[in-house]
């Protein structure tokens, strides 16, 4: 038996793994990470399962400790993490001396970041899945966001597992913490470079523009030829009524040609719809499993991890892609997720 | 003047042990519906949608039910689930399990579903569930059924004997979970959704708008008519399958006066 020990939550902390597929037909959200790179990555930094239960750290993060030497592993986010007076190092395996605690001070960059532990957490799934449905409360840890004194399920260390020389350096070194090399590729790919320059925004954006490229959708064509190009021109901002069930967006109203009689149908991960007032809203991982609105078009899988980590603030351009490009770039993304397993289990061997 | 429903309705609102539907029909389990009428089309880069129909009801939605159960039983590799909605199934697949050089995995999925669509679609036995699900109309329950009622020139009784007449057939479950859509309701009560969305609904509100019916399994924002509420839960973790109802169950609503709800009222996890 070992756990985690929580003694600051963080804002909000919730177990993700790879979703509750399998039960939308019953009306049930399939939840998740935001950010599917850095939560996939982090586990594949570990070794561990495909869809392994990690940590989701929204904006403010925890101060935690385990009750046995822990291997563990931070992507996404930046925060300035401490253990003792040092930086936890992201991007590889960390084994941490039991009862230290590991401290997410000052955030950085981005939104979310990602605690993967080796094994990953072991809280009773719900419907096949560890991922937490804060709304329906159930699943990840008691349905919730992780609080004050939580003691949170963790494997505890086997035998024959991989790290031994990370554990031997443990033993020897005394110090509270030691790490893997670095693992090259945890970097999300490029984006192409941008022209021409964007319009200018017709809203004020406090923070910095980031890109996001989309497939258009099934009603693209209903919608006008102005609102086709001010969703392809104009910035779009990220609204503070933004949050892990949808992206609320503001920026040039986007009106249909005429009015659409619409039947829900299904809404994935990334589906930007336009409710009457015109302002689009991208669907992200706590979405409802349909919806009625327009959909002017989806963002492409491989750069939803990037819309995870952008904050309310920020503004946004949509680029089109076609459907082949969209589904080479995602490929694209898993071969790089391959590469970063198979570079993690050399860096622990 | 109110116009007065037709005797059958009220009559079976009067016996609350409803005879088998008239609306059922009849199914020949030897004949395969060959699927001319479709359309399937990529949702994004890991999802495809079988379009059955443009319109919610009984029949497309019969259809949407038998092409979930083939799908789900002859597409095997790459597919993450299978779910359907009105009048489209969500085929929700995993590209990497498809192999490469032979060009996009929407399209050798769209390919291999075009094929068992192609073959023709065993028609699905009736489920044989009649569901009686109890509901206090009205009042605090119901607070928009005089409302309703006066939209459609019918008495708030009227209603209430029109809506607990005739079984609504669930056709899909989405917005929360175990969450219910049925219909077709009856015509006379053909409503919009109200102007002005209430930012709380409570759980168990019986709602209308657009030709169907739903259920607020949880307490949320709504914007369809309440004309009553269920005692029942309808969604539970721990069961298997966690909703109560089922694709393709006949909902028939029996009202029930506050006492009884009260008696039958179920906690909700």
């Amino acid at each position: 038996m070992n756990r985690m020990l929580v003694r600051q939550p963080g804002m909000f902390s919730l177990l993700q793994d790879s979703g509750r597929h399998g039960s939308q037909q019953y009306g049930v959200p399939v939840n998740g990470p935001m950010d599917e790179w850095s939560a996939r990555l982090a586990n594949a930094l570990l070794g561990n399962e495909e869809g392994a239960a990690v940590l989701e750290i929204t904006l403010t993060g925890p101060s935690v400790s385990f009750e046995q030497d822990m291997m563990i592993a931070v992507c996404g986010a930046r925060f300035d993490i401490r253990v003792g007076d040092r930086p936890l190092p992201y991007d590889r395996a960390v084994l941490l001396r039991k009862r230290t605690p590991l401290v997410f001070g000052e955030r950085q960059d981005g939104a979310r970041a990602y605690l993967a532990v080796r094994g990953g957490f072991a809280t009773d799934a719900v419907l096949g899945s560890r991922s937490t449905n804060v709304r329906g409360a159930f699943g990840g840890f008691q349905g919730r966001a992780l609080q004050r004194t939580d003691a949170v399920p963790v494997p505890a260390r086997r035998r024959g597992e991989a790290g031994l020389a990370l554990a031997r350096q443990l033993v020897q070194s005394g110090l509270p913490m030691v790490s893997a090399p670095a693992v090259p590729g945890c970097a999300l790919p490029p984006l192409p470079p941008l022209s021409p320059a964007p319009a200018p925004s017709t809203t004020p954006a406090t923070g910095k523009t980031g890109r996001v490229r989309f497939i258009p959708g099934p009603q693209w064509a209903r919608f006008s030829s102005a609102a086709q190009a001010d969703f392809t021109s104009r910035p779009y901002v990220i609204s503070n009524q933004s949050d892990r069930m949808g992206y609320r967006l503001e920026g040039p109203a986007l009106a249909l040609r005429e009015a659409l009689e619409m039947v829900s149908e299904a809404t994935p991960f990334g589906t930007v719809q336009v409710p009457p007032d015109g302002q689009p809203i991208v669907l992200m991982a706590d979405r409802q499993s349909a919806g009625g609105y327009p959909k002017i078009g989806y963002v492409i899988s491989a750069d939803l991890p990037r819309l995870a980590q952008a904050l309310p603030g920020e503004s946004l351009l949509f680029l089109p892609v076609t459907q082949e490009q969209a589904e080479a770039l995602w490929l694209e993304f898993e071969d790089r997720l391959r590469q970063a397993r198979q570079a993690a289990a050399a860096a622990l061997a | 003047m109110t116009k007065i429903p037709p005797p059958a309705a009220s009559a079976a609102a009067s016996a609350f042990a409803v005879p088998a539907p008239q609306d059922s029909p009849q199914v020949d389990f030897d004949r395969k519906t060959s699927m001319t009428s479709h359309q399937i089309e990529a949702v994004g880069d890991r999802c495809l949608l079988v379009r059955l129909g443009d319109k919610a009801g009984i029949e497309t939605s019969r259809t949407v039910h038998a092409v979930v159960a083939l799908l789900q039983k002859k597409l095997t590799t790459g597919i993450v689930e299978i779910v359907p909605a009105f009048t489209t199934v969500a085929v929700h697949y995993q590209p990497l399990a498809f192999p490469r050089g032979r060009g996009p995995a929407s399209r050798q999925l769209a390919k291999q579903i075009e094929t068992l669509l192609a073959r023709g679609v065993e028609p699905l036995a009736d489920s044989g569930r009649l569901v009686e699900i109890p509901a206090c109309y009205g009042g605090e329950f119901g607070p928009d059924l005089d409302d309703v009622a006066r939209q459609v020139d019918l008495s708030p009784e009227e209603v209430v004997a029109i809506h607990a007449s005739l079984p609504l057939t669930v056709y899909a479950f989405f917005f929360s979970p175990g969450n219910p859509f049925a219909g077709p309701v009856d015509p006379r009560l053909q409503v919009p959704r109200r102007k002005s969305p209430r930012t709380l609904v409570p759980a168990g509100s019986v709602a209308i708008a657009n030709g169907i019916t739903s259920i607020y399994q949880s307490a949320s924002p709504g914007g369809w008519n309440l004309i009553a509420r269920t005692p029942w839960n309808l969604f539970d973790i721990h069961a298997s399958p966690p909703t109560r109802l089922q694709l393709a169950d006949r909902l028939v609503f029996k009202p029930v006066d506050e006492a009884q709800f009260a008696a039958l009222l179920e906690p909700r996890p």
